[in-house]
């Protein structure tokens, strides 16, 4: 096995005196697509937030492609390669969807490459394209994870982190954002998927980690996990 | 009609001065969401450390007009020192503090910079040399000098520069960024910390080219100069919209003019009654009709979307 893009040992993350993720351990090998599936308040946001940056953990250990991340503060982070997709797409709505795309590229400084990769996005993302002079905000829910995602990878990050991509979408958008999932996975790219729709995230992922009030319960094979008989009776309504 | 355009010039050229100190409360608030009550101190030190060099430059023989400049210059770069240390020391540490606490502090502070003006500088009001040739001009029969047009025109040129700045580059991108999610906006990159002084150092800059205008152009700088301009440059700010770079920029040349013009028919309205020295009174009028019929201001939008 590749040494792991990223590794988290006994993680712990306390807010307002609660113990909200209790010492979790995971990894996510060079292109990789990991999914850590469970219940609400299980912990996942949480653990992505404090990956990115935004929480400071209370105990525990990110490394990052070998390297440390306790003293790195979160914009740092994202200048390292590490981008998240937040719960809730978090667009910049009072900026239109092209201003988006260039607040991802933020850290860079090769405008040539970045206006090509804006014209990438745009092909990766028709609808984008057709709306890229409109203030984000305006657009619908789906469009508007598309703007947040299309920001992440404008960034050219090595370790994508996405929460909760298919929150509060219609069925055909949650198809086509996940199809794009893959489609970003084929080409490389490593990235930790959570969602609360544990089988679509499944179903994409190679790895997956089932978190429980703060713990991870499970881990495997992402088609082990989909076989599994307390995975299928907790989060498959099966 | 003479009278009727006379106010307008004059409130407009006192309007300027209101707007380019609003738009410092107005960036300020919109990135932290924080009433910055120091801001009418920074205006002030900004026209004393003008003063004082432009003084010393004299004694030392520099050429009247390049020791204008070089004290404007350098009242900017004390202001924007005095602008970064203020977030620095004060408001930093209570970034996520109640936010009762940080709008004491900036009162707080306001008072520190007024005590520590009047220890520096006196009590005395300190006569601003007159160093260009004020000549005045007749505008159908309203009657401007040089310095106004200085200031109008000069004012107008920094909130062009202001909105390119914010509409048009990659700081200005990131100031709005940090404005609308702080979060969202680390998660690009940004360093807010970084942004945030940024924005209170372009803010003070602004403070001390106003307060130099003020000076200026009434000839006359007190260390309590600032309290009077900094609420109402607020006031124009709240007027225009909270938040709002557009709505600060109208506020304080609508409040210029209000103001003006009230000034000039107040005596008419009341039968003499109440003389123009009342206008302070419209200022604070308009700010309590604000508050009371559209809190949000002429562009603002609804403030209770901001926890």
């Amino acid at each position: 096995m590749n040494n792991p893009l990223l590794e988290v040992r006994d993680l712990k993350v306390a807010y307002g005196g609660i113990h909200a993720i209790k010492g979790i351990d995971l990894h996510v090998a060079p292109g990789e697509l990991v999914a850590l599936i469970g219940s609400n308040g299980a912990g996942k946001t949480t653990t992505l937030k404090t990956l990115a940056g935004l929480l400071h953990p209370a105990g525990g250990q990110i490394k990052y492609d070998g390297n440390s991340l306790h003293d790195v503060a979160a914009h740092q982070r994202a200048a390292m390669g590490i981008a998240l997709v937040p719960e809730g797409r978090g667009v910049f709505a009072r900026m239109t969807v092209a201003e988006n795309l260039l607040m991802g590229a933020y850290s860079r400084g090769d405008k040539k490459e970045i206006a090509a990769d804006v014209a990438h996005m745009y092909e990766l993302f028709p609808r984008l394209a057709e709306r890229k002079d409109q203030l984000a905000g305006t657009l619908s829910g789906g469009e508007q994870q598309m703007v947040a995602m299309a920001r992440a990878l404008m960034s050219r990050p090595r370790l994508l982190m996405l929460d909760e991509p298919s929150m509060g979408l219609a069925p055909l958008m949650v198809k086509k954002i996940f199809e794009t999932i893959r489609e970003i996975s084929a080409l490389g790219m490593s990235i930790l998927l959570v969602e609360q729709n544990a089988r679509l995230a499944l179903q994409v992922a190679q790895r997956g980690y089932v978190m429980e009030s703060g713990a991870i319960t499970l881990s495997g094979a992402a088609s082990e996990l989909l076989g599994s008989d307390a995975v299928q009776r907790a989060y498959l309504g099966a | 009609m003479e009278i009727f355009l006379q106010q307008i010039v004059n409130g407009l050229v006192q309007g300027s001065v209101y707007a380019l100190v609003a738009l410092g409360y107005t960036m300020v608030y919109g990135i932290l969401g924080l009433i910055n009550f120091a801001h009418g101190e920074v205006v002030m030190i900004g026209a004393m450390l003008a003063l004082s060099s432009l003084t010393a430059m004299l004694g030392w023989g520099v050429p009247p007009l390049l020791a204008v400049l070089l004290s404007m210059v350098l009242a900017m770069l004390g202001c924007m020192v005095l602008g970064y240390s203020i977030e620095r020391i004060a408001y930093r540490p209570l970034r996520h503090a109640p936010r009762l606490a940080p709008l004491i502090t900036a009162i707080g502070v306001s008072i520190v910079l007024q005590n520590l003006a009047m220890m520096i500088w006196g009590r005395e009001y300190h006569s601003f040399p007159q160093l260009i040739a004020n000549n005045t001009h007749t505008v159908g029969g309203a009657i401007i000098n040089d310095i106004q047009i200085i200031i109008f025109i000069l004012a107008l040129a920094i909130m062009a520069g202001l909105m390119v700045v914010v509409h048009r580059t990659r700081l200005g991108r990131a100031m709005r960024a940090v404005a609308e999610d702080q979060h969202a906006a680390q998660l690009m990159g940004v360093d807010i910390n970084r942004v945030i002084s940024i924005t209170f150092m372009l803010g003070s800059a602004m403070a001390a080219i106003a307060g130099v205008m003020v000076s200026a152009n009434y000839g006359l700088a007190h260390y309590y100069m600032g309290f009077l301009l900094g609420l109402k440059a607020f006031t124009a700010a709240v007027l225009g919209g909270i938040g709002n770079l557009r709505g600060a920029m109208l506020g304080g040349l609508l409040l210029g003019l209000i103001e003006s013009l009230g000034a000039g028919y107040i005596g008419d309205i009341t039968g003499g009654f109440l003389g123009s020295n009342y206008q302070d009174v419209f200022a604070f009028f308009v700010l309590i009709t604000v508050l009371v019929f559209r809190p949000s201001g002429l562009l603002g939008e609804r403030i209770a979307e901001r926890a």
